[in-house]
């Protein structure tokens, strides 16, 4: 039985797969990559296996003089955090590699010692073993005591997640950057004091010497010179030399160029200077007086008191003396900024990466639809940034896309780093797999992701075989710069790896070396000192790169299946072609932004261009229509109604869907041109209290739905601006309903939402002209009857919910969209899920009203003759048919369209008389 | 528990679903005077006149220089061609004082100061290019606020009503008696007038309260105890009157039981109104028209509002508005009632309490009907609950909308939402064509 030939046990691998995928096999967008750690029991949410610690912390090395890498500190400052996860092993490695080529002290040529202005050097760096990935920045600071007067150090962001490191590695720079200047110009200020207490000291005991000096001279009438005099002489020519050096320093210092501060928030002392400075340049005249002033009146004003010491000629040996600890070696001040800057990159880039991206990507789409965004967003977390740069940026971007010209222009200049793009210049591939990788010859396979199962082992295993020290499973994943041809320190040794077809991609942007003890320096650059341009300017363009040239070919990064082939790289060519530009757009934004967005738009290059024109309105005022095709002749320059018939006359479910992915293409584009403009979609630390503010808000509104069988005429009067009034006796309870139906209240244009949580007065009508959901206190006393007059008084401006008797006193909903919304029989369990169903749900219904108001013949007449009931129909019929709405939905809908029109043209004077916009509809009693 | 006719929440024919509310005055808004087809002036017990523009609800102009509160306002516009159409307006108030106004920069003209008592009405006599003041005694004004003449000392309650009657006479209610002035040129200048008193009639009983001129040939006027006289424009003379005309007691036909008690506050004729055909008087609550030729009230809405009616005006297209103290606006039409000639009077208890819809409060018209003289009755057609407090006027702009002002120190402008959505939208599609967004921009 047991030796039966047929009873064999079932090894091979790919006989289960023939059995397997003998079935016809998912289509390509539907594959999910299995989870790599699934056979060890793992969960995909836990923390990543391997890993040592719990969750993402940020981690301060230096690499001290005296006992090589340390680590300082940990953010969170909290044991548990790093767990069993070596800080000192990780510090080692992340401090061992000296990124900074700078070279500090005499140089040569010079006299005196010269500060260099190091930049920063930021490093991807990866430890498989430890399950330990981090973004790595690496800063050095000034010491007077140190040698050469710098001290390396450097700001680690560890995660167990590669790719979060990865995909965020613009965001992580940005963020580190403005800490690390903050902490260097802190430790400026604390070196410039230094050297002033130095050089006090210094000139003192000159002083001190050269009294010593004239009495011995005075006593000395032998004529000839002791050698005690002769040493007092060159000690005192050496503190002459010694005060010249520090003067020097300190001169160099203070004319420190500050091109990079930029960010007033980190000098609220002197806001102003900081912009002066920005404008002034690199003009180092002025900055160093204007620096020195402020230091010495402002921060420094103790440093008169101090009294100078003698120092001595020979200073102690180098390993006695104690070496200033971080907080000592910078401003107290901006030590703090520092740290609370750490803490908040923390904050912001905790959690899991797929919510990161989530969140940045919808907020730069948000923040593209300046028409709509307002309705129901939050715009105060939206950037402030000014909307004329976005404009700019995206006209710039129409124009460059039809000059044909546009695929190289694209990107060139501007700050492309979108979210995906930057993989693909940096592989984050262990090059052992590489070739495995390129066998399976997948593009849409997700070549980042290490955690093929079977891989992965190997990897590991080669890891173990190919090394007895444990230094070479780091791998250094990308750094910042990527300058192509300066050779590395460290790669001087280095083998280039034979040129895989990736190396050959990645043309300039990432030279692939292979260092003897395989630490793999995928790019990296060396940091010149005094780099005229900033830092922002010259990242970009070498992240840049390479999309640039996967543009051509194909890229395997991008996971769509409408992939622009050569061919469609080629299009922009045809200027004439408003296809072309159709293409182009949709190729090129993709392309750009979306390894990200999973789903592929397969209409959108085929449908004809008109129909696209239509739906593909970016959100701008100055854009507006600018999509529409122009037929000369006709007023207005076009003739959308046409359009719209043919556009409409498609059955009303491709109209449907083709409205939705038509907003969506908007704006693709338009988050491009964001990108363009801005580079950089921070991550909001503004965001966080909303996000909390939301969370909870959703959680209400979840419970308010399953509680309240009328929750949907209830959300039907807010989303047509009926005010609705929640009366209740206790403050919490009502308070706690106006939060939970806050969400759907579309914000008529003001800053705040017209939200009005707790009112102890009866209501008047500029209550409901101002406010749509009100909080109303009901009491016991004659006051409360007041209340209750005034609400059956204004009956017809209000729905009445009542918190204590739970009914609702509301017009009647039969529409669809609401139930859509808000269904009670919902599997959402958490506040922040539903929250973003209500958001994208009320998205799609800010594209419809946007569609409908800016629809030029829905409002107007075609032609003179033409009767206002026939565009009335034509109205009503695009809102019923086409726009697919059921009854009391079109009110909803007319209600955001006349709130979009009226924010158009509000005039800055005239903000603040909101209209006051009712039906005189019948009421009901809704009741549990 | 309220007679009056509710209409509901279902109002079809109300056209006014859009409200803006203009914030400005201190204290109680009394008066609303138009200026032209888009302007329109407040004044009220603040003493402050604002100019606004009807259409947008902008606030034009604040005019500060009465230091009490504004007891009449009239406009005065020029019909010079010269003058490039000036808009003036007058305003009187009780610090006694006249002011006038540059409606174009909203700067005072000038300021008159010579009064010895309030002046509580101002007529202008456009034809003579001069305006009238009445206060204890009346006095003729030219255009450069020069005095022409005044009349003696007249009482001490002044001069209540002003209204122009044809050959350069005006009629000037003072208290219970009606006095016609007559001016005359004076023979010393050509810009001179005398002012002689003609005639001095006193048929009312109580004080008159309203004075309105129907056409070149009749005025009419009303009193605080609701006689309601028609006289003749030329010899004034009484043509006709209508005294209990409020009193339902005298139709048999509603039951003496909701007979309401009537104080004389519910049967002052507050305000009256005319067309051609009919005057409408605004009595206690409720709503009459008096028919001129039929010489009797055809229809009425006894209790038209909860609280005494301050103001009515005729629409277009039969309809009636009225606002009162009640609070509220309330928009009538005036329908031909199908004859039903079979049909007794009452209907039943909804007849009185005013549910029923084809024929209410009408029966008293009914019983004085001649077989072929058509019925009518007033139906709700819309009501515009807004202000917290008594609408004190309010001022009809077509198609623009309506000016409310109340007592709450609001205005509100009444708009008819459809139209303005319309508006917006073509607004909307200007400035996209200003902006040149229509065109395709690479």
């Amino acid at each position: 039985m047991i030796s039966a030939p047929d009873v064999v046990a079932f090894t091979r691998e790919e006989e289960l797969e023939d059995e397997l995928y003998s079935e016809p096999p998912l289509p390509e967008e539907y594959s999910v990559p299995l989870f790599p750690f699934a056979s060890h029991g793992a969960n995909p949410w836990a923390k990543v296996a391997g890993s040592k610690f719990t969750r993402d912390f940020i981690l301060i090395s230096e690499f001290s003089e005296q006992v090589g890498p340390q680590p300082l500190l940990t953010i969170p400052d909290d044991a548990k955090v790093s767990g069993t996860f070596d800080l000192n092993y990780f510090s080692l490695r992340i401090m061992s590699v000296d990124y900074q080529a700078s070279f500090v002290g005499h140089p040569p040529g010079s006299a005196y010692p010269k500060l260099n202005f190091v930049e920063d050097s930021k490093v991807v760096l990866g430890d498989s073993k430890e399950g330990a990935f981090a973004y790595v920045h690496h800063l050095t600071l000034y010491d007077l005591e140190a040698r050469g007067f710098v001290r390396p150090f450097c700001m680690a962001y560890i995660s167990a997640d590669e790719h979060k490191i990865m995909q965020q590695f613009q965001e992580l720079s940005t963020e580190f950057s403005k800490a690390s200047e903050c902490l260097k110009t802190g430790n400026r200020k604390a070196f410039a004091h230094e050297l002033e207490k130095k050089l006090k000291d210094l000139d003192y005991t000159r002083t001190v010497l050269h009294n010593e000096t004239e009495i011995q001279k005075k006593a000395n009438d032998k004529g000839y010179y002791t050698t005690q005099a002769i040493e007092k002489a060159n000690e005192l020519a050496s503190v002459e030399k010694s005060i010249i050096e520090h003067q020097d320093l300190l001169k160099q210092i203070r004319s420190y160029p500050y091109r990079k501060v930029k960010e007033p928030d980190f000098h609220p002392y002197e806001p102003e200077r900081a912009l002066d400075r920005a404008d002034a340049g690199c003009d180092p005249g002025p900055t160093a007086s204007e620096l020195a002033e402020p230091d010495s009146t402002h921060l420094y004003a103790h440093v008169p008191s101090y009294t100078p010491k003698l120092i001595k000629a020979k200073s102690a040996k180098c390993f006695d003396k104690k070496l200033k600890t971080l907080e000592e070696l910078c401003d107290v001040y901006f030590f703090t900024q520092t740290l609370e800057q750490l803490h908040q990159i923390e904050r912001t880039f905790r959690g899991d990466v797929c919510y990161l991206l989530t969140e940045q990507i919808s907020r730069a789409l948000l923040k593209q639809q300046s028409v709509t965004n307002f309705l129901f967003e939050d715009l105060s977390f939206l950037d402030e940034k000014p909307p004329e740069k976005q404009h700019g940026g995206c006209q710039e971007l129409g124009r460059d896309a039809v000059d044909g010209k546009g695929s190289e222009e694209l990107g060139a200049p501007k700050v492309v780093i979108s979210l995906g793009s930057y993989k693909s210049s940096v592989e984050s591939v262990p090059i052992k797999m590489e070739q495995e990788l390129e066998d399976a010859g997948e593009p849409q396979m997700p070549e980042s992701l290490p955690f093929e199962p079977q891989e992965n082992l190997d990897y590991l295993d080669a890891d173990l075989k190919g090394s007895i020290s444990s230094g070479e499973s780091i791998e250094v994943l990308g750094t910042e710069k990527s300058a192509s041809g300066l050779p590395k320190s460290e790669s001087q040794a280095s083998l280039p790896v034979s040129p895989s077809p990736q190396a050959g991609r990645s043309k300039v942007g990432s030279r692939r070396t292979v260092s003897e003890d395989s630490i793999e320096v995928l790019s990296t650059c060396p940091s010149e000192a005094l780099i005229p341009e900033d830092l922002k300017a010259s990242y970009p363009s070498a992240i840049n790169e390479e999309p640039h040239a996967a543009d051509a070919d194909a890229e395997g990064g991008l996971r769509f299946a409408l992939k622009p082939d050569p061919a469609d790289a080629d299009r922009p060519e045809d200027v004439s072609q408003p296809e072309g530009l159709a293409q182009v757009d949709s190729a090129c934004c993709i392309g750009k932004e979306s390894p990200n967005f999973f789903e592929p738009l397969p209409e959108l290059g085929q449908k004809p261009c008109d129909e696209d024109g239509v739906v593909r309105i970016p959100p701008q005022p100055y854009r507006q229509l600018g999509a529409f095709p122009s037929h000369d002749g006709v007023a207005g320059g076009l003739l959308p109604y046409e359009l719209d018939s043919r556009y409409l006359s498609g059955s009303r479910e491709l109209s449907k869907s083709s409205l939705d992915e038509g907003s969506d293409s908007a704006s693709y584009i338009s988050s491009a041109a964001s990108t363009c403009s801005d580079g950089t979609p921070s991550p909001a630390r503004r965001c966080q209290a909303g996000e909390k503010h939301k969370k909870k808000a959703g959680q209400n509104a979840l419970r308010f739905i399953r509680q309240y069988p009328f929750a949907h005429p209830a959300i039907y009067s807010l989303l047509s601006g009926r005010t609705l009034v929640v009366l209740g006796e206790e403050e919490a309870a009502v308070k706690k309903l106006v939060t939970a139906l806050s969400i759907f209240v579309p914000n008529c244009g003001a800053a705040a939402k017209p939200v009005k949580h707790w009112l102890a007065a009866p209501p008047h009508l500029l209550d409901f002209q101002k406010w749509k959901l009100i909080g109303l206190q009901r009491t016991a006393s004659p006051g409360g009857v007041n209340v209750l007059h005034a609400l059956s008084r204004y009956s017809r401006y209000v729905s009445i919910l009542d918190a204590d008797s739970k009914t609702l006193r509301c017009p009647l909903y039969k529409g669809t969209l609401v139930a859509r919304l808000a269904d009670h029989r919902t599997q959402i369990k958490r506040g922040s899920t539903y929250s973003m169903h209500v958001q994208s749900v009320l998205t799609q219904l800010c594209s419809k009203a946007f569609l409908f108001t800016f629809c030029h013949h829905l409002h107007l007449p075609i032609s003179e003759r033409e009767p206002a009931e026939a565009v009335v129909s034509r109205r009503m019929n695009f809102l019923k048919l086409q726009l697919g709405l059921a009854n009391e939905d079109v009110k909803i809908v007319q209600y955001l369209a006349e709130l979009l029109k009226l924010r158009y043209l509000q005039e800055p004077a005239q903000g603040g008389n909101p209209l006051l916009r009712f039906d005189y509809v019948p009421s009901f009693l809704y009741k549990i | 528990k309220s007679s009056v006719q509710t209409i509901g929440e279902e109002q079809i024919q109300n056209p006014y679903t859009e409200l803006l509310v203009l914030k400005g005055h201190q204290d109680i808004v009394r008066f609303l005077v138009q200026i032209d087809d888009y302007r329109f002036a407040s004044a009220g017990d603040d003493g402050i006149i604002f100019l606004w523009n009807a259409q947008t609800g902008e606030k034009l102009f604040e005019l500060h220089g009465h230091t009490q509160k504004i007891t009449a306002i009239a406009p005065f516009s020029s019909s010079d061609a010269s003058e490039e159409n000036k808009h003036l307006i007058l305003t009187a108030s009780a610090d006694r004082t006249v002011i006038v106004w540059d409606c174009t920069n909203g700067r005072q003209v000038q300021k008159v100061s010579c009064f010895h008592s309030t002046v509580k009405c101002l007529t202008v006599l456009q034809r003579l290019d001069v305006w009238l003041s009445g206060g204890s005694d009346l006095c003729v004004w030219n255009r450069k606020l020069d005095l022409l003449c005044k009349t003696s000392h007249l009482t001490d309650a002044g001069i209540s009503a002003l209204v122009e009657l044809p050959k350069n006479c005006v009629a000037a209610a003072v208290g219970k008696e009606l006095i016609i002035f007559r001016l005359v040129a004076s023979n010393s200048g050509s810009e001179g007038w005398n002012v002689l008193e003609e005639r001095r009639l006193v048929d009312h009983q109580d004080n008159i309260l309203s004075l309105v001129s129907v056409n070149d040939l009749t005025f009419v006027t009303g009193s605080h105890v609701g006689e309601l006289i028609v006289w003749d424009a030329l010899d004034w003379t009484k043509q006709a009157s209508e005294y209990n005309f409020w009193d339902s007691s005298v139709h048999p036909d509603v039951q003496p039981e909701i007979k309401l008690s009537q104080s004389p506050n519910e049967t002052s004729v507050q305000h009256l109104t005319s067309d051609e055909e009919c005057v409408f008087a605004a009595v206690g609550k409720g709503i009459y028209v008096y028919n001129l030729q039929m010489k009797r009230v055809i229809a009425c809405q006894r209790t038209a509002h909860d609280s005494s009616v301050l103001h009515i005006e005729k629409l277009p297209n039969r309809q009636l508005m009225s606002c009162s103290e009640d609070g509220s606006v309330r928009i009538w039409e005036l329908r031909e009632k199908q004859q039903l000639p079979a049909e007794p009077v009452s209907t039943g208890f909804f007849n009185m309490w005013g549910f029923g819809r084809a024929n209410k409060q009408t029966n008293q018209a009914a019983k004085k009907m001649q077989d072929n003289t058509p019925m009518y009755f007033l139906e709700l057609v819309g009501d515009l609950i807004g202000h917290s407090s008594a609408v004190q006027m309010f001022l009809y702009f077509g198609e623009l909308g309506l000016a409310t002002c109340s007592a709450d120190h609001l205005i509100i402008l009444w708009k008819d939402g459809e139209r303005e959505s319309r508006l917006r939208s073509l607004t909307l599609f200007q400035k996209l064509a200003e902006n040149g967004d229509l065109q395709l921009k690479f």
